[in-house]
Parts: C-alpha cells; sequence; structure tokens
C-alpha cells in the first residue's frame, strides 16, 4: 500500500483535500463555511491535475533556449485545464457569496436551516 | 462539407451572442431577440435533423479550429443531437411564451433583459452539452448551465427563491464537483478529453485487464455527479423549492430542460466515452436502477402528501427522473431507447403542468394550496383542459406521449435477461397507479364546481378565451406536442434507435 502511495503523494493529498471539501460544502449549516468546503475541493482538483501534468526533472513548456523536443517539457495541458477551471470555481463562488449576503441583508444569519425554518413560519 | 453542417457551431454561438447583445438592451427587446433566435435556431436544428437523416451519414464530427482530432476541440452531430436540440428549442420557446403574462408580476420590470439573459445563456449551454465532443467543454458547460439555472430560480426576489437558488447551487456543486475530479481521473487514467479517443484507450485499458478499479471509481464518480445534478431519488431535496417558487416559465424550463441537459451527457458518456457493452454488464446501472425504482415511489408518495399544486408537480418530476433512470439501469438498448422517450414525453408534458397549473391559480386569487383550487377549472377553462391533458400523459392514458414511454419501459423490462424484470413491472404498476392517486385527485378537485359564495367572498375572476389569447395558444401547442409524441410515436422510436447506434 505504502509504495503506491508515496510516490504519488500529491495525488493522496488532494484526494483528502477533496473528501474534505466535500463533508464541509454538504454538512456545514453556516453558507461562508461551505463556500470555503467548496473552495477547498475545487483546489484539490487543481492540486490532483498539476500532479498528474508535472513530471519531475523537467522544464515549464516555454521554449527560452531553443529545445524542441517534448521529452524535456512537462505536459502543458492540466495547467490550461486548471486556469479553465479556476474561471469557473470563481464565478461560481461570486455567485454564490451574492446570494449569501442577500440572505443575509434579509435574515440576519449565515445558517441555512435557520433561514429555512423562518420561511416555513412565514408560511410563504 | 455541407453548409448545413455549421448549424450546431452556429446555433450555440448565436444563443450565446445573443444573451451578450440583450445585456445593452431594454427588457422588451430582450424578449424579442431571445423568440426570435429560439425559434431560429429550432428552424436551423430541424434543418439539420433532415439533412442528417436525408443523407444518411448517421452523424459527423465537427472540427472547432481547424486542428485534428487528439489535440483541437470537437463538435459531433447526429441524429439524436440534432433532434434534442429541435426539441429543446420547442418547448423553450412556448414555456417563455406561456409564462410571458405573469412574468410581469414575477420580475421586477427593469430585471426583465436580464431574464432573458439567463434564458439565453442556458439555451447556448444546454446546446454545447448536447453537441460536444470533448468532456472538459461538457464541464465547462455543466457550470454555465448550473448559474443560469440559478439566475433563473432566484430572479423572483423573494426569501424563498433565493434559499432556493441556494439550496440548487449547494448540490449543484457537489455533483459538478465529482463529474471535474471525474473528467480528471479519466484525464489522467487515458491522456484524452475528447470523448472518442477516451473510447479508444479505454477499450485498451478494458482488454489489457490493467486498472479495473480506477475505472469503475472514474465511471462511479461521474455518474453520481451527473445524478446529484438531474435529481435522482436521494438527491432531490432542492427540486420542490427550486420548481415549486420560482417564474412560472423558469419552473417549466427547469423541470423540463435543465435536467435533461445532464441527462443526455450522461447517455452521451455512458455510450461515446465508456462504451455501452463495458457500461451494461457493471454494477453502476444496477444502483442507478434501485436508486430509479425508489424515486419512483417516494416521488409519487410525496406528491401525495402536497398542499400546494406546484411543489406536487415537482415531486411528480422526481417520480420521473426515477423512471428515466430505471430505463438506464435495465442496461439493454430497449430500456435507453424508454429512457430517451420519456426524456421527450416528460420534458413536453411538465412545461404543460406547470404552466397551465399557473393559468389556474390566477383565477384562485394567486393560490398555490388545494382547497382555493376548487373549480379553478370553470373559471378557466383553456387551463383546465392542458391540466387535465397533462395528467393524463403522466398518468399513462393512450393517446399521449406519457403512455407510449410507459409501454416502451414495460417491453424493455420484459426483454431483460436478469433479475430486473420483476422489480420492473412491479415498481412500474405501483407508481402509475400513485400517478393517478395524485393527478386525478387534482383533476377532480379543480373539476368540482366551487361555493358561488366563497368564490364571490374571495373574489376569484373568472377568464375566458377571449382574455388570454396568448395563453390559449401555449395550450394548444403543448397539447400538440404531446399528441404528436403520442400518436407518431413510431417514426421518433426509430429515430432515438437509430440516434443511438449512432452515438458511440
Amino acid at each position: 500500500m505504502s509504495e503506491h502511495i508515496f510516490p504519488n503523494i500529491g495525488e493522496a493529498v488532494a484526494m483528502i483535500l477533496f473528501g474534505i471539501g466535500f463533508a464541509n460544502l454538504l454538512f456545514q449549516k453556516n453558507l461562508i463555511k461551505k463556500i470555503i468546503g467548496f473552495n477547498i475541493m475545487d483546489t484539490a482538483i487543481f492540486l490532483f491535475l498539476a500532479e498528474n501534468g508535472y513530471i519531475s526533472g523537467r522544464m515549464p513548456p516555454i521554449v527560452v533556449d531553443g529545445i524542441q523536443e517534448t521529452t524535456h517539457y512537462i505536459n502543458p495541458i492540466p495547467g490550461g485545464l486548471v486556469l479553465t477551471g479556476i474561471v469557473v470555481s470563481v464565478s461560481v463562488s461570486a455567485l454564490m457569496l451574492s446570494l449569501t449576503v442577500r440572505l443575509y441583508r434579509r435574515y440576519r444569519t449565515l445558517d441555512l436551516d435557520e433561514i429555512s425554518a423562518r420561511l416555513r413560519k412565514e408560511g410563504l | 462539407m455541407a453548409f448545413v453542417q455549421n448549424v450546431p457551431f452556429f446555433s450555440i454561438m448565436l444563443s450565446m451572442f445573443s444573451g451578450i447583445i440583450s445585456a445593452v438592451l431594454p427588457g422588451k427587446w430582450a424578449r424579442r431577440l431571445n423568440t426570435l433566435v429560439v425559434t431560429v435556431v429550432a428552424l436551423m436544428s430541424g434543418w439539420l435533423l433532415w439533412f442528417i437523416i436525408r443523407s444518411g451519414i448517421g452523424s459527423y464530427t465537427y472540427m472547432m479550429g481547424h486542428f485534428p482530432a487528439p489535440w483541437g476541440n470537437e463538435i459531433r452531430a447526429g441524429v439524436l443531437e440534432a433532434g434534442m436540440a429541435l426539441f429543446i428549442c420547442v418547448i423553450m420557446l412556448i414555456s417563455i411564451l406561456g409564462g410571458r403574462k405573469p412574468l410581469n408580476d414575477e420580475v421586477e420590470h427593469s430585471k426583465h433583459n436580464i431574464y432573458f439573459i439567463l434564458c439565453d445563456m442556458l439555451l447556448s449551454s444546454l446546446l454545447a452539452l448536447i453537441y460536444t465532443n470533448d468532456l472538459f467543454t461538457a464541464y465547462v458547460f455543466v457550470e454555465i448551465n448550473t448559474i443560469a439555472a440559478a439566475g433563473l430560480i432566484m430572479i423572483r426576489q423573494n426569501g424563498r427563491c433565493i434559499e432556493a437558488a441556494v439550496r440548487y447551487m449547494i448540490m449543484s456543486l457537489l455533483g459538478s464537483g465529482l463529474l471535474l475530479m471525474g473528467i480528471c481521473m479519466l484525464y489522467s487514467l487515458t491522456g484524452h478529453l475528447l470523448m472518442s479517443n477516451i473510447r479508444l484507450e479505454i477499450a485498451a485499458i478494458m482488454d489489457a485487464g490493467t486498472y479495473q478499479v480506477p475505472v469503475l471509481i472514474t465511471i462511479g464518480v461521474m455518474t453520481v455527479g451527473l445524478a446529484i445534478k438531474s435529481a435522482l431519488f436521494p438527491f432531490h431535496s432542492w427540486v420542490p423549492d427550486a420548481y415549486g417558487y420560482s417564474t412560472v416559465s423558469s419552473g417549466a424550463i427547469l423541470s423540463s430542460l435543465v435536467s435533461k441537459g445532464y441527462l443526455f451527457l450522461l447517455i452521451k458518456i455512458f455510450y461515446r466515452v465508456i462504451g455501452f457493452e463495458y457500461i451494461s454488464g457493471s454494477h453502476i446501472l444496477s444502483i442507478l436502477f434501485l436508486f430509479g425504482l425508489c424515486g419512483m415511489i417516494f416521488g409519487s408518495a410525496s406528491a401525495i402528501w402536497e398542499s400546494n399544486i406546484r411543489r406536487m408537480i415537482a415531486f411528480s418530476s422526481v417520480a420521473q427522473i426515477g423512471y428515466i433512470y430505471m430505463g438506464f439501469g435495465l442496461g439493454t438498448e430497449e430500456g435507453m431507447v424508454a429512457a430517451v422517450f420519456h426524456i421527450l414525453a416528460h420534458g413536453a408534458t411538465k412545461a404543460l403542468l406547470f404552466i397551465s397549473a399557473s393559468g389556474l391559480m390566477e383565477v384562485s386569487g394567486d393560490s398555490t394550496d388545494f382547497f382555493d383550487l376548487t373549480g379553478a377549472a370553470y373559471r378557466n377553462r383553456t387551463a383546465g383542459v392542458g391540466f387535465l391533458v397533462g395528467s393524463l400523459s403522466m398518468v399513462g392514458i393512450p393517446l399521449f406521449s406519457g403512455f407510449v414511454s410507459k409501454l416502451l419501459f414495460a417491453e424493455a423490462a420484459v426483454l431483460v435477461p436478469n433479475w430486473k424484470l420483476l422489480p420492473t413491472l412491479i415498481v412500474l404498476a405501483i407508481s402509475t397507479i400513485l400517478n393517478a392517486i395524485y393527478f386525478l385527485k387534482t383533476v377532480i378537485r379543480i373539476y368540482s364546481p366551487a361555493d358561488p359564495a366563497v368564490v364571490a367572498e374571495k373574489g376569484f375572476k373568472r377568464l375566458h378565451l377571449r382574455q388570454q389569447k396568448l395563453f390559449a395558444m401555449t395550450m394548444v401547442l403543448f397539447i400538440l406536442v404531446n399528441l404528436v409524441l403520442g400518436v407518431t410515436s413510431q417514426p421518433v422510436i426509430r429515430l432515438i434507435e437509430q440516434g443511438l447506434h449512432h452515438f458511440a
């Protein structure tokens, strides 16, 4: 078991972080903590991708000293995916935060269950 | 290459740019632009469908940016894709038409153009989900779809809707996080992002007998992610609020189109990424099958206890999604065809139900409560007929689309070679009875005459056909779509079979 995990320690950490973020997003009551959980989850995926693309001993894929062979460079595609993922993650976080602000202004609490209970009481 | 083969690209771009242009337009013009674009995309998709059927090419890939296969991004279109795009445009057009009048009360006037931006974005992301041949592009458009759908829920600015949007976002983010993780794991296993290339690598992995467990986990993670997003039974907690309190058009569009986009992506993953021959033998489908069965029973049972008509229809959606997953879970070609047909049938019927329910509520003092709806079908006859047709279709009465899909499910169950035969038939029967209980209960209530004293006291108005020509037109169009799917089902089924055949 350990001989499989040690060379891939980055991926293993990414998976653990993904689990932590997922559980926080699912089980936390506080909306801000939920959003933090979401960010941990997405960052874990980016870590996983970056670990996948990295090949030890190679350079970043920018040609500066005329070396053209691909064997000298790491895989650039996961980097591109991470960039796209970051854009998506930022916009979703912004939307979630703005929704949280709206709920907080209205109900003066960040606890989603309490907001639901109050809505039921209002009978809207 | 024929010019018509550019249609998928044009339709995605057209709907996306119309959203951008709508940002600077006043609400009325944004609405007109939206109607125009949806109509144009529908006509173009129809043209593409006709071209694909006539030329007999089955399906074709379209290079984006002229880079060849392993590097460039691709679009792929076939019978099923073009047909689904046409269907989505038609349902969206009629849903927006039907919700036009209530929209004035539901959404602030200055925010109308934002509403149509969201509709345009939703359409473009659905079209992209249908046409794309690249998994990461699919993920990006899944997120765009989520954001647009959350916007459609929260645009009605009351506490309920914002809470519903937050709950929707939380579940959707869990789902898309799992989907993204699955895509990344698949990338690290196969080294590709294009669906067709992944499939070749998966076949090689499977034949070599290595990495069986990682592949299984990857498929499982992606499937669970999309199941959360399309509201399969244990993950449906956001459904009743999101569908039940949003605007009329939003409810109709969300229930009949948004979840279907994810289901379509899941079918695509099964056929084009993993390969149906591998997936049909795996236990993942059996798990989906069991959850689908639970959803069919649970959704219907919850709908019976619900006293709010829109939430009742929303719970019925949970049951219908259960039907579709049951079709997937059978693991046969026939089950898939039945599931795809049910995607169409449910889309056509649920939007009709949501919009006719809004007509019934309008003549009952905007109340969603069952007691107030007594006799509503006499006060608004058009909406009454619409609701009746929708209910009969959902219960499964011949002539309407719901009957054909139930028949297909039963036929598929009989042909299934393993233990799934008996549970399918039993649950199908129980669920049909439960469907009949809550839909016919509602139909009887709206068709039993109300006490004139109560009607006068509460000030319920009466709407005649002349006062609501637009609404009547939407009802007629929806009923027509339903009848077309129900009566001329054979050609549709043949097209679905042909489309699934060319899907891989």
